[in-house]
């Protein structure tokens, strides 16, 4: 799907450090050697990543660079590794 | 007047709802004790089922489906819960009505998941769960107008508490009262546009009923996390956890073991005075006596463990903890070739591999299931224990290597770690050889908020799981025990004979036979003779050396085997044996499991000669080692 014009100061939440809080921007098609592009969006829709919903990385692991990561987003907490996290494209909010 | 009274016809209530909603603890509300747990045919899916009557008096078919975000199903659970909604589940009946559970705290995916069940076109409810928690937090949620936009009953549910479901119950009597539709299903799997509308839908209907908190998480959670999550001190006290929980499992276990243990005793040696030792009812003896009763009570030994093994797998999923120790340990596993959710099957399987195989239904990916049913085998299960303690006690001297660390502890220490560390590798292994290109799933789980869990649902899970291992083991067990019963006491020994009974079977000359082959890794005749019982459980070995070198074993006497091996093994042979029970795929009920849940003999068969590969290449490498280091 065509994506909006990504603001300057876009990041993807994969490379997003612990405490970030932003608005997902949009996903993005991303072949991992995992999953099928398409069924790897398909499955961050399906745990409520859409645009426009506001994201905080709230913990991260202690290996491979704070891995995985646990995202609050609106009422749920979803953990996810930051490989997948990578496909999802945010912009920071100062609040 | 074939047609049965609408009021006589049961009613078909499914339950469908996200994973931790509350779903379970509702089911269990409604349906009590009355449920059953079987699978669903050809699949090894677990199918919830209930009955209820209402007040009205209505029959209500209660049916507790596999939690799941959309009908777009991803593991075989959920291809059940999305073919039993559409109506094309083989043996179930088309629900006449669809009640979606939904935590009223955490309402946003599943209010997605229940616009999707509308668009099916089947009758549909939703049910706030929760809505307690959620008002305490301070959330407002204007059912009415929430009803009013989906178009569809809304009640509201407190599982836990006493009256909860009154709602909910009366909507059954109301809705029964009208005739389903014959309306059949029209839903398609939805592409990413769709899930992108479906959840705009769900996100505008919540901003215009629900009124939020300005902070919407829960406080013990956010307070609990800080510490339990935290990079360094959440794993430290994921250390603590499973260390209390293996303290627990095998320190409180003990005296209902022995409890057991005795009893059975006390059982075949009533049968065995009742009965002559010789002729064909000598043979109905020996097989009461050390087949079917003794086989019987070497599987209930262990239920007291993985009792107290489940009550913590219980008490922990529902307080929520689970899903963090999947987080923390996501990264260590994952090294590994395993999926974080691993870790719950891996840790059962310390106590017995059979629960362990079971629980890997969590799994979602068919091949990261059958990477851990593979090496569950391979954790250190009790029944390990006394082969272990047996030839520590008999062959490592007892003495302190530092401080308060004993050398026979170490020892026991290594071998614990030796499986845990050759589970790893295998699974790394099989990633690599096995699996090679084929995509791993990625890992992506909710973290629940924490509740406190109730008695109620924790012994009905407990009563669930324990009936599932005595059944599963239970009838297995008593198919192998007829054999390896047959194969140690057919034929039986002549008249006059004094050497032990078992020097005359079938199990004695194979045992023979074996030697050349277990010459090399160190291995007697003898010990190849006590290796075939030993395949009922691996602790029946210790009974059949016992047997063999015709000394008793039972109990305190264990001392005494132990003194007869230390007079007859080299300590290289000792150590050797220990390598082998290591990775030894000594456990037919084991293997039976693993061929029911992979629905494979193939993958049986190939967890059997891998297993028994690397068994004879440890012991090998042990024995030769050893033996060159001078312990021949």
């Amino acid at each position: 799907m065509s994506l909006p014009t990504p603001a300057p100061t876009a990041l993807d939440l994969g490379a997003a450090p612990r405490g970030f809080l932003g608005r997902i921007l949009g996903l993005r098609q991303l072949e991992l050697g995992g999953l099928p592009a398409e069924e790897l969006e398909l499955r961050l829709l399906e745990l409520g990543f859409v645009e426009g919903a506001r994201v905080e990385i709230l913990h991260q692991g202690l290996f491979g660079g704070g891995d995985p990561i646990a995202v609050r987003i609106h009422t749920a907490t979803i953990a996810l590794r930051r490989r997948e996290a990578a496909a999802i494209l945010v912009e920071p909010l100062d609040e | 007047m074939n047609e049965l009274a609408p009021a006589q016809r049961a009613f078909h209530v499914a339950l469908v709802g996200n994973p931790n909603c509350g779903k379970t603890a509702l089911f269990n509300a409604l349906t009590g004790s009355s449920q059953r747990a079987t699978n669903y045919p050809g699949v090894t899916v677990e199918r919830k089922e209930g009955g209820l009557t209402t007040p009205g008096g209505r029959h209500i078919s209660l049916l507790d489906l596999p939690g799941t975000y959309s009908l777009r199903a991803r593991s075989p659970d959920e291809v059940i819960t999305r073919e039993v909604v559409l109506g094309s589940q083989d043996g179930v009946a088309l629900p006449d009505l669809l009640v979606c559970v939904a935590d009223a705290t955490n309402l946003r995916l599943g209010l997605r998941l229940v616009l999707e069940l509308k668009s099916t076109g089947r009758p549909v409810l939703l049910v706030l769960n929760m809505i307690d928690i959620a008002r305490h937090r301070g959330m407002e949620i204007d059912t009415a107008a929430l009803a009013a936009e989906l178009a569809l009953p809304v009640v509201t549910s407190v599982a836990v508490r006493r009256g909860g479901t009154d709602a909910l119950l009366a909507e059954f009597d109301r809705i029964g009262g009208i005739a389903p539709p014959k309306t059949t299903s029209a839903w398609l799997a939805p592409d990413a546009t769709g899930i992108r509308a479906l959840q705009r839908e769900a996100d505008r209907i919540l901003a215009a009923v629900v009124r939020m908190p300005p902070d919407k998480r829960d406080p013990m959670t956010r307070r609990l996390d800080a510490v339990l999550l935290h990079p360094v001190a959440g794993l430290l006290i994921l250390l603590t956890v499973l260390f209390l929980m293996f303290q627990a499992v095998f320190a409180w276990a003990e005296p209902a073991m022995q409890l057991i243990e005795g009893g059975f005793q006390a059982l075949g040696a009533a049968v065995g005075a009742t009965l002559p030792e010789d002729g064909a009812l000598g043979l109905l003896r020996s097989f009461l006596q050390d087949g079917l009763i003794a086989g019987v009570g070497s599987v209930l030994v262990f239920l007291p463990q993985i009792l107290i093994l489940f009550l913590f797998i219980l008490l922990l999923e529902d307080f929520g903890y689970m899903a963090r120790a999947a987080f923390l340990m996501d990264r260590i596993m994952g090294g590994a070739g395993l999926h974080g959710r691993a870790f719950i099957p891996l840790l059962s399987s310390f106590a017995c591999a059979i629960p362990g195989i079971m629980a890997t239904r969590v799994i979602d990916s068919r091949r990261d299931r059958l990477a851990t049913i593979l090496v569950a085998p391979l954790m250190t299960c009790s029944a390990r224990i006394p082969v272990y303690t047996l030839i520590i006690g008999a062959f490592i001297e007892d003495r302190p290597v530092w401080g308060w660390i004993g050398l026979q502890g170490l020892v026991m220490f290594g071998l614990y770690a030796a499986g845990i560390v050759s589970a790893l590798g295998m699974s790394f292994v099989f990633k690599r050889l096995l699996w090679r290109g084929t995509p791993s799933e990625p890992f992506m789980l909710e973290l629940p908020d924490y509740k406190w869990p109730r008695l109620r649902d924790v012994l009905l899970g407990l009563w669930q799981r324990a009936r599932a291992f005595l059944r599963r083991a239970g009838t297995i067990i008593l198919s192998m025990m007829v054999v390896i019963w047959f194969l140690s006491s057919v034929p039986r020994p002549p008249e006059g004979a004094t050497a032990p009974a078992i020097e005359y079977s079938l199990a004695f000359a194979i045992g023979h036979a074996v030697e050349p082959v277990l010459r090399p890794i160190g291995f007697n005749w003898q010990i190849g003779v006590a290796l075939i019982p030993g395949m009922a459980a691996r602790e029946v070995a210790v009974a059949s050396l016992g047997t063999v070198y015709a000394v008793a074993s039972n109990g305190e006497e264990t001392t005494e085997l132990g003194q007869a091996l230390a007079g007859k093994w080299s300590l290289a042979t000792a150590l050797a044996f220990l390598a082998w029970y290591v990775f030894a795929p000594q456990c037919a009920a084991t293997l039976a499991v693993i061929r029911r849940e992979t629905g494979s003999r193939g993958w049986m068969w190939f967890s059997f000669g891998y297993m028994l590969g690397l068994a004879y290449l440890a012991a090998f490498v042990t024995f030769q080692v050893a033996s060159l280091l001078g312990a021949g």
